[in-house]
Formats: structure tokens, sequence, C-alpha cells
């Protein structure tokens, strides 16, 4: 995998996916027919924006007394045979499932879908060690085989089309060369998984839902590929973010059916797994990862972010991330709960994502959770503009422009030498604006002195 | 009703005659339409930016001009918005809490408060409406989706001879978004030439909107292009201008 640059130049990157503008066309096509489906989906249940309501409300609750709920958790779990590890961070993580996979001796390990170990870079991390690490979800499995991250957090490789795919499982799992039938495809990435499912001696989960009542937890997956690995394999660990935390059994009634709505506009996820104890002569190992969420949860006005359950509508509703692609974001959570939750990692080198917004708003009218994501949006630009984004130049050049916004004499100059400009120069000299779209046409008078003339006269 | 007219600095500068539509069709349906001396900006530019303390001598600025007004109704659902959610950078005073709380856009305004059956006016077109983002945003419960649920349409209905378009994606931004036009220069011409292929996709041979920077946007690519479309600010067609 190529190494992430120092930071993120959201515009740069979106630009260069745009280059290709049938591509593009096609990318915008493909998420907005899964928002489609949402809508539809969403509208069929009459209680919908109650269940969001709620649904948000539970995460409040939850994330004010997450310590309660989360030593609830442990204790519950530990009760019911799994063995709960803590980790505060990615690193220790990583040690933690390689030290585990020793102790079983474990060479090869099977893992469903987990946005949490590719924020922890496990799969690299596990590689360099000398373990096989094999990704069973689909969408994973190809991007795994490409060598790029996720471009999305339910669908990993929608950035790529039925004959990428094609051309990449005939250099990498010999199908026959010009295969682009996607039925026959899925087809050979399942004989191919199975003989690695049966070989696995280990299988990774992540977790969507960890029930503190019931020491249980619950993952979702379309493909059953979670459920293959776990029961194959002698050894399940399963990694989860502090915030997957819900209070009681009876909650899940809310998110699971907000989550496959919201996601791809399925009433639910083909498999909806509980686990509550581990199966007769496995062992179940629970790491339960901080990685930042504590330090986020004391972020006042930003703390909201925390009740995502990772569903992807933000995403697919986002006219931006539609139209730039997951990897323009050049982080491991995209679109705009990717932008409010990776400046929080780190505010330099994510400083461009708020900015990747024209704060319309569609993210926050979709997010089941009711998360208010072009509020925060705002609110992130505020804290980086106070950190020096920009630079002092950038700081002064706002500061003149508030002056003279504020003061009627400077303000009605600066309107009158603008129209003047607007009339006089090549239009195409001015600057990113002019490039593609013509200015208005100047009017000679602005409306105040229409006004003032209009009002003397009678 | 008296009416304080406030009118966003690129209108006031630039679309002179979307201000004056405005001041007419409020009048005609019996407001008294006042325009209060000295107005410049609400500061969303500055805030946006993420320069809120840039922003803040314009919000105060624009609560003094507009302070004890009845009612101060824009032709503009994006500034609108500004002061409905950012103007406590006036200070969070009782005075500054009613003056956000008075403050409209004008097709929420109309269809609130004022009796649109002297609304007689007609407009033989196929009209694309542009529903700006901003406009969309306040006071609702967060349904982009559900029809019917735009003021705007409503309004345009009441129109004789003019047919609203049926679009693809209704609800869609245009790209605009202030300076995102210029940071995010390919993303927002993208997005404004899909808004724009819709529109004419379906025929239509105006667009409106509520906001003229989401029609600025549009109609500067339009032009470009040299597509056969006009563009008029909702309170034109409103007030009968053709
Ligand atoms: S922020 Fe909301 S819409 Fe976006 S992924 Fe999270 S839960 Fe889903």
């Amino acid at each position: 995998m190529k190494p992430p640059p120092a930071s993120t130049d959201h515009a740069a990157a979106a630009s260069a996916f745009l280059a290709d503008e049938a591509r593009a066309g096609w990318h915008d096509r493909a998420l907005w027919l899964v928002r489609r489906k949402r809508d539809r989906a969403a509208a069929a249940v009459p209680e919908w924006e109650t269940l969001r309501t709620l649904a948000s409300a539970v995460k409040a609750h939850t994330l004010s007394r997450l310590d309660d709920y989360l030593l609830q958790f442990e204790a519950q779990a530990r009760a019911n045979g799994f063995v709960v590890h803590w980790a505060e961070n990615a690193d220790v993580h990583n040690a933690l499932v390689y030290d585990l996979l020793c102790r079983h001796g474990a060479q090869r390990i099977v893992k469903s879908k987990s946005m949490l170990t590719e924020e922890c870079g496990l799969n690299p991390y596990l590689e360099a060690r000398g373990i096989e690490v094999v990704d069973t979800d689909l969408g994973e499995r190809i991007v795994q085989l490409s060598g790029e991250p996720p471009s999305h957090l339910v669908m990993p490789a929608i950035h790529r089309k039925k004959e990428e795919i094609g051309a990449l499982f005939h250099a990498q799992m010999g199908t026959p060369e010009g295969l682009s039938d996607p039925a026959a495809l899925t087809a050979a990435a399942r004989t191919d998984l199975r003989a690695r499912f049966f070989r696995a001696d280990a299988a990774l989960t992540g977790v969507n839902f960890a029930v503190a009542e019931t020491g249980g937890f619950v993952v979702c997956t379309n493909e059953g590929n979670a459920d293959l690995g776990v029961h194959l394999a002698p050894l399940h660990i399963a990694s989860m973010g502090l915030e997957k935390i819900i209070p009681k059994a009876e909650h899940l009634g809310i998110f699971l059916r907000l989550l496959a709505r919201s996601a791809t506009g399925q009433a639910l996820t083909v498999y909806t797994s509980h686990f509550h104890r581990p199966a007769p002569g496995q062992a179940v190992h629970l790491v339960l990862v901080d990685n930042g969420r504590t330090a986020h949860l004391g972020r006042e006005g930003f703390r909201d972010a925390l009740k995502c359950i990772r569903c992807g509508a933000c995403l697919n509703t986002c006219p931006v991330y539609r139209r730039s692609g997951g990897h323009s974001y050049g982080a491991v959570i995209p679109g705009p709960i990717g932008a409010v939750l990776m400046p929080g990692v780190d505010p330099e080198r994510y400083a461009s994502l708020p900015f990747a917004s024209t704060l319309c708003g569609s993210c926050t009218d979709v997010c089941p959770v009711r998360i208010d994501l072009h509020g925060q949006l705002y609110r992130w630009r505020q804290v980086l503009g106070r950190r020096g984004r920009g630079g002092a130049s950038k700081k002064w050049r706002m500061r003149l422009a508030g002056a003279v916004l504020s003061r009627p004499r400077l303000y009605r100059m600066a309107g009158a030498t603008l129209r003047f400009l607007l009339r006089w120069l090549p239009r195409r000299a001015l600057g990113p604006w002019g490039r593609h779209r013509e200015w208005p046409d100047p009017p000679a008078e602005r409306f105040g002195t229409w006004y003032e003339k209009q009002r003397r006269r009678s | 009703m008296n009416v304080a007219l406030f009118v966003p600095c690129y209108i006031d500068q630039f679309y002179p005659r979307v201000a004056v539509a405005t001041m007419r069709l409020l009048e005609r349906l019996g407001c008294t339409v006042r325009f209060p001396k000295g107005q410049t900006c609400c500061g969303q530019p500055m805030a946006n930016a993420g320069f809120e303390d840039a922003a803040r001598p314009a919000a105060r600025h624009f609560a003094e001009t507009f302070a004890g007004c009845d009612y101060v109704v824009a032709p503009s659902g994006s500034c609108v918005l500004h002061v409905r959610e950012h103007l406590d950078l006036a200070g969070d005073t009782a005075a500054v809490r009613h003056l956000r709380e008075r403050t409209f856009e004008l097709c929420r305004f109309l269809d609130r408060f004022l009796d649109l059956d002297r609304l007689d006016v007609s407009f033989p077109h196929r009209v694309g409406y542009h529903a700006a983002c901003h406009g969309l945003r306040p006071g609702r419960a967060g349904e982009r989706m559900a029809p019917g649920v735009d003021v705007v349409r409503g309004l345009l209905g009441r129109v004789a001879g003019l047919t609203l378009v049926a679009l693809d994606r209704a609800e869609e931004c245009c790209g605009f978004g202030g300076a995102f036009a210029v940071t995010e220069e390919a993303v927002s011409v993208r997005m404004g030439r899909d808004r724009l292929r819709d529109h004419l996709a379906h025929g239509a041979e105006v667009i409106t909107s509520t906001d003229m920077s989401c029609l600025m946007h549009l109609e500067g690519l339009a032009r470009r292009q040299g597509a056969p479309v006009r563009f008029l600010h909702v309170a034109e067609i409103l007030n009968g201008n053709r």
C-alpha cells in the first residue's frame, strides 16, 4: 500500500478524479441509485423519523454514560465466556491481536468487514509478521487484491467497474481473460474464498452493536462471510470501537431497522448474527478499542459524531463524495462523516476535508442517528480557522473583508470597483470562477442607489 | 404589514432587478416596504470560511441596521439561514434573538403571512425550479425527500400558464457553496453542469430559485456553454416580470 500523503488536498484529488468525466458520471449515478433505494425504504416505514429520533436519543444517552455501560458490558461479556481486552490505541490493538494469534498458533486468518481494523492498519501489521490475512467480504477482497484502501464504508470497491474487477481476478485468481459478468466473478471469488475459510486458524470480525445488558454482540453482513469464518475457526477475535455499545437488547429493534435501510435500502442485512457465548471448543476474544474516541467524546460540539453507525448514507447522498470518490478524502473514513471525524484525529493532515462541502445539509437529512453533520462541518471550519488554516494572509484577507462588509461607505466603494472591473477586465482572466463560468453582467447602479433616487422622486 | 427589506450584498451589487421585484411584489401584496439605509452584508462569507471573528463586525452592523424591525425579508434562503443560525455572532441578546426569529426568506414569508389570492400573475413558460439547499433546511424535520413541503412549488403553482418541469434530481445541490465554488472548482463546476443538464433535458426554458447565488453559478455555466435557457429569481416571476 502506498504511504499516505502528508496532508490531504481534497480539491486536487477530486479534480484528478473528475478528469475522467464518464467514469465520474458513472460513480455518481451508481451511488445516487443507492441513495434512491434508501429513500424508498425509508418512505415505506411510517415511523421512520421517530426511529431516527429514538436512535439519536439512545446514542446520546449511551455516550453520556459510556463508562458505566462499557463496564456493564465487560462484566456481562465475561460472564458469557468471552475474553475481554481493552486497547487504548491502534498499536495496542494490533499487538494484542497478534499476540492472541501467536498464542493460538494461528497463521492464517479470515476477516469480515471491519472499518475499525482499517483504522488500526491491522492487515499490513499482521502481514509484516508473516500472518496470512484474507478479507472475505467481496468488496473488501477486491480492494485487498488491488492493494488499495476501501473507498466507501459499506461498498469498499464501489469505485471499481466490473471490467476492472474482471482484469484483477484474471491476474490474481486466474479467471478467464475478459470475464466481467458479476455473477461469474462472484462465483470465482466464492470458490477461492471457500478454500481459505476451511484453512483458516482464526476468524476476525467487526462488531456493529454490543449490548451492555446481555454482554452479547451483533455482526451484520450481507454475504454471511462473518458467520462462515467464525463457525469454522477455533478462534474468534471481534474488534469494536468503544462507541458500539447500546444499553439494551430491545434497542436493537431501532438500530437494525435503520441500519440496512439507510445503507442499501434493504429492510435488514441478509445476515444479522447475534453472538452470546463461545461455541463448544471455541475461544472468543473481544477487543474494545479507544483510539481517540474518548478524546473525541471530550470535544464539545463534535461529540455527536460518535453516534455514527457507519451506514454510509451520508456518503451516498453527498453530491461532493459522489463526484470526487472516496479516495479523494485520503482518510480511512471518507465522506461527510469522515470530514467531521478525521480532523479530530489529525487537524493538520485533514484540514481540507471540512471545506469539501457546500454545507447543503443533505447528509444531515439522511443520517439515521441525526448527527448534525453540516453543523459540525461549519464548526470544524471555525476550529481550523482559529488554528491558522490558510496562513496569516488568509486571516488578514478575511479581516479586511469583514471590515469592508461592515462599513457602508467602504462597501459601496468596493462594490463599485468590482462592478467596474467586471465590465472592463477580460472575463476569462478572472480566476477560477471565470475559467468555466461567465460573470454576471454588472449593472450600472446598485439597488441602494436606485432606491434612494426613487425615494427622492416620490 | 411593515417589512424591512434586506438585500444581500451580491444582489445589491449584481442583481438590483431582483431586489426591485421583491420590493414591488411585497408592496402589491399589501406590505409597506422600507429599505434600511446603510445595510451591507450578514457576514456569511467570512463565517463559512471558518472566520467567525472576521464575520462579527458585519453581524453587528446587520443587527444595528435592522434593530427593532417587525419583519425582515430577503430574497435569499442562504443569507436568511445565516442570520437565523449564526447571528448570535452579534451577541446573544433579546434584541438579536428577536431579529433572528423575524428574518424570513421571501417565499416563506409570502406563504406564511400574506394573502396569496391577490397574486394575479401569469408566466406562460416551462420553468425548472432549483430548490436551493439553504432554503430547504430551516424548519424542516429532516425531510428533503418528502414532496410538497417546499412552499416555493406551491407559490409557483399559483402562476397562470407556468409549467413546472419534473426533474430527475429535484433536490440536488448546484455546487455553488460560496468560496467552495472557487476552492473546489472542479467539483463545483461538475455539480453545476449536472444540474443544468437535468433542467435542459426536461425542456426548461427558464430556471428559477429562491437564491440568486445558485443561479449566478448555473447561469455562468449556461452562458459559457451557450445553453438556451434564461434565469430569473422567483421574486421576478411572482412579480409578473417577463
Ligand atoms: S454519519 Fe450518519 S449517515 Fe453517515 S455513516 Fe454515520 S450513521 Fe450513517
